[in-house]
């Protein structure tokens, strides 16, 4: 690789006891990029984040950012972190400002800039109002805000925030992914949470976790590829499955219900020609609609069968196809698991 | 250090924004302002009189002033829990700690800086204690060596308690348990001077152990080193049990 990585972490091992949080975990970061860690509750995200910054270490593995090895030199490797908890480590008996201070002291700031950046992240985080109340007094989202300036303060190069936009109203949540999104154009973000949108609206890439697993890693751009080759067709009248197949470009049918098809592409799916189709064959036609594997539908056909992911990958030796092919085969175990409810 | 003194600074200065600080020090200079007001009058009203006949009495330091700091030390027994159980255990419990764990910082800066906020604190309530001797010097003449070894030996005394409290509260994420674990901690020490030193079943080992054994010669005006190192001791293993403590979180928390 060209470019060195901005974090980089091997085979990362964590366990409680007998339990085991984390398990295998690998992750290549590079400059501003953001990274949606996703996963239900209890999957290891924050303990995998936790890892990231010092604060446990890990069973076995390695961490290593911007060239520093996290668990060799922790004090100079942690200079590159700033880290929000999922309850932002604030001291409530402060004000914002006295706060970012004392930040500013622990991260060595120099007295120089120290003004400077302090009035920077300040306007940021649009803490200007409530810099000088109780943080005690201050609502939630506030709160939460003192939390990400107290990450940002000192200009990390990577920015971990774990699920940080939890009980903020809807205002508050598009104005922190806005700032989420900034921070992404001069920082690396890890960004952990369970809304799925978010992930969409901020993220680069995005890697799902489930049990200390990781079982997605991929970016979006590669996301949008393979599922847009797909098309989903129902007719309310007519409709023939050999016909379809023998439509151009046409890969595969999938009879998926009463005079509904899926049909799988060799390239970017075309619906004009089955429409043409229709019309020449006098079928009636009524949904066409491109078959877009959603975030959602990904995490949740993960998430929920675990044992076809298993099965499949056992079955599967070609590694390329792997990634698709089990996430369609788990689309599909979702759907049904819905259809038994 | 530069670090750990900011932590310090910090520390010291949060200590004021709740009233807990500024109660502990108002309630126990009225309470030793009474017992000190208890003393006087016992030494006009008594003592004075016993001893104007003797060829080499006791002075009044002695009378007065060493008794004050011996029930300051025993009321600190129950006052040095209160201020050392947040130390870590709120901070555990309010998951502030973070902030100083993520922060480039060892363990050992983290806790230097947390019981230097607590020795300032404890050197200020020394201070404010010590005012009041000062304000025989109105009517009579001190023995200032006497006055300084119990104001030392007082410091030293909390000192050590403050790092037995320190430690306890870096174990438990419940501040009233590092409460009652610390002020039982110190208590059995005491406990241990008093068996040691019973009339039928008296043991050196026992009251070389306690801290008061130790705490007691200063208020006489004898300044041991040996008593001395045994509160340097005391309170460098603990802090170094307390910094032992944090490393381990990370690996096992």
């Amino acid at each position: 690789m060209s470019t060195q990585a901005l974090i980089q972490v091997m085979a990362l091992n964590r366990y409680y006891g007998k339990y085991h949080a984390v398990n295998d975990f690998n992750l290549t970061l590079h400059k501003g990029e953001v990274l949606g860690l996703l996963g239900p509750n209890g999957a290891g995200k924050s303990t995998t984040m936790q890892m990231l910054t010092g604060n446990i270490s890990p069973s076995s593995g390695d961490i290593v950012i911007n060239g520093i090895d996290l668990l060799e030199e922790p004090l100079m490797a942690k200079r590159n972190i700033g880290y929000l908890p999922e309850q932002p480590p604030i001291y409530r008996d402060m004000t914002p400002l006295e706060f970012l201070n004392y930040c500013a002291a622990l991260h060595d700031i120099p007295q120089n800039i120290k003004a400077k950046s302090l009035e920077n992240t300040i306007q940021r985080c649009g803490l200007g109002d409530v810099q000088n109340k109780l943080i005690a007094n201050l609502s939630k989202g506030y709160q939460q805000r003192v939390g990400i300036a107290q990450a940002i303060l000192h200009q990390p190069e990577l920015v971990i925030l774990d699920e940080p936009t939890v009980g903020l109203d809807p205002i508050q949540i598009t104005q922190i992914r806005e700032l989420i999104r900034e921070l992404g154009k001069d920082h690396s973000v890890i960004l952990s949470t369970h809304i799925l949108p978010e992930v969409q609206a901020v993220c680069d890439r995005v890697q799902i976790i489930n049990q200390g697993k990781t079982v997605f890693a991929d970016s979006f751009e590669q996301l949008a590829e393979q599922s847009a080759s797909s098309l989903i067709v129902s007719f309310s009248d007519g409709g023939d499955k050999d016909d379809l197949a023998k439509v151009e470009g046409i890969e595969k049918v999938e009879s998926i219900g009463a005079n509904q098809y899926r049909l799988y592409f060799k390239q970017q799916p075309d619906p004009s020609r089955i429409f043409k189709l229709a019309v020449e064959q006098g079928w009636v036609l009524s949904e066409l609609k491109t078959d877009s594997q959603t975030l959602e539908q990904i995490f949740m056909s993960l998430i929920h069968s675990d044992t076809l992911i298993v099965d499949d990958t056992d079955a599967n030796t070609e590694t390329d196809a792997n990634t698709i092919k089990y996430i369609k085969k788990g689309g599909d175990g979702y759907n049904k698991g819905v259809d038994d409810e | 250090m530069n670090k750990a003194f900011t932590i310090a600074r910090s520390e010291f200065k949060r200590l004021f924004n709740s009233p807990l600080a500024w109660s502990v020090l108002a309630i126990l200079q009225f309470i030793l302002a009474l017992l000190f007001l208890m003393f006087i009058e016992e030494y006009i009203g008594v003592v004075q009189a016993l001893t104007a006949t003797m060829d080499n009495p006791p002075g009044v330091t002695k009378i007065i002033v060493s008794p004050l700091y011996l029930w300051a030390g025993i009321i600190m027994l129950a006052v040095i829990p209160i201020m050392t159980m947040r130390v870590f255990a709120e901070e555990r419990m309010n998951k502030t700690l973070t902030l100083l764990l993520s922060s480039p910082i060892s363990s050992a800066q983290i806790v230097m800086g947390k019981f230097f906020a607590l020795v300032l604190f404890i050197l200020l309530l020394v201070l404010m204690i010590t005012c009041m001797p000062l304000a025989l010097t109105l009517g009579t003449n001190l023995d200032w060596g006497m006055v300084f070894t119990s104001a030392l030996g007082l410091f030293l005394l909390l000192s050590s308690f403050a790092a037995a409290g320190l430690y306890l509260s870096s174990l438990s994420s419940q501040p009233i348990i590092a409460a009652v674990s610390s002020f039982g901690l110190l208590l059995f020490l005491v406990v241990l001077y008093l068996s040691g030193s019973s009339q039928n079943n008296s043991s050196e080992v026992f009251i070389y152990l306690s801290h008061f054994s130790h705490f007691l010669p200063f208020l006489d005006g004898f300044f041991d080193t040996s008593d001395l190192l045994y509160y340097l001791l005391f309170i460098v293993g603990f802090l170094v049990l307390t910094i032992r403590k944090l490393d381990n979180d990370r690996l096992l928390g």
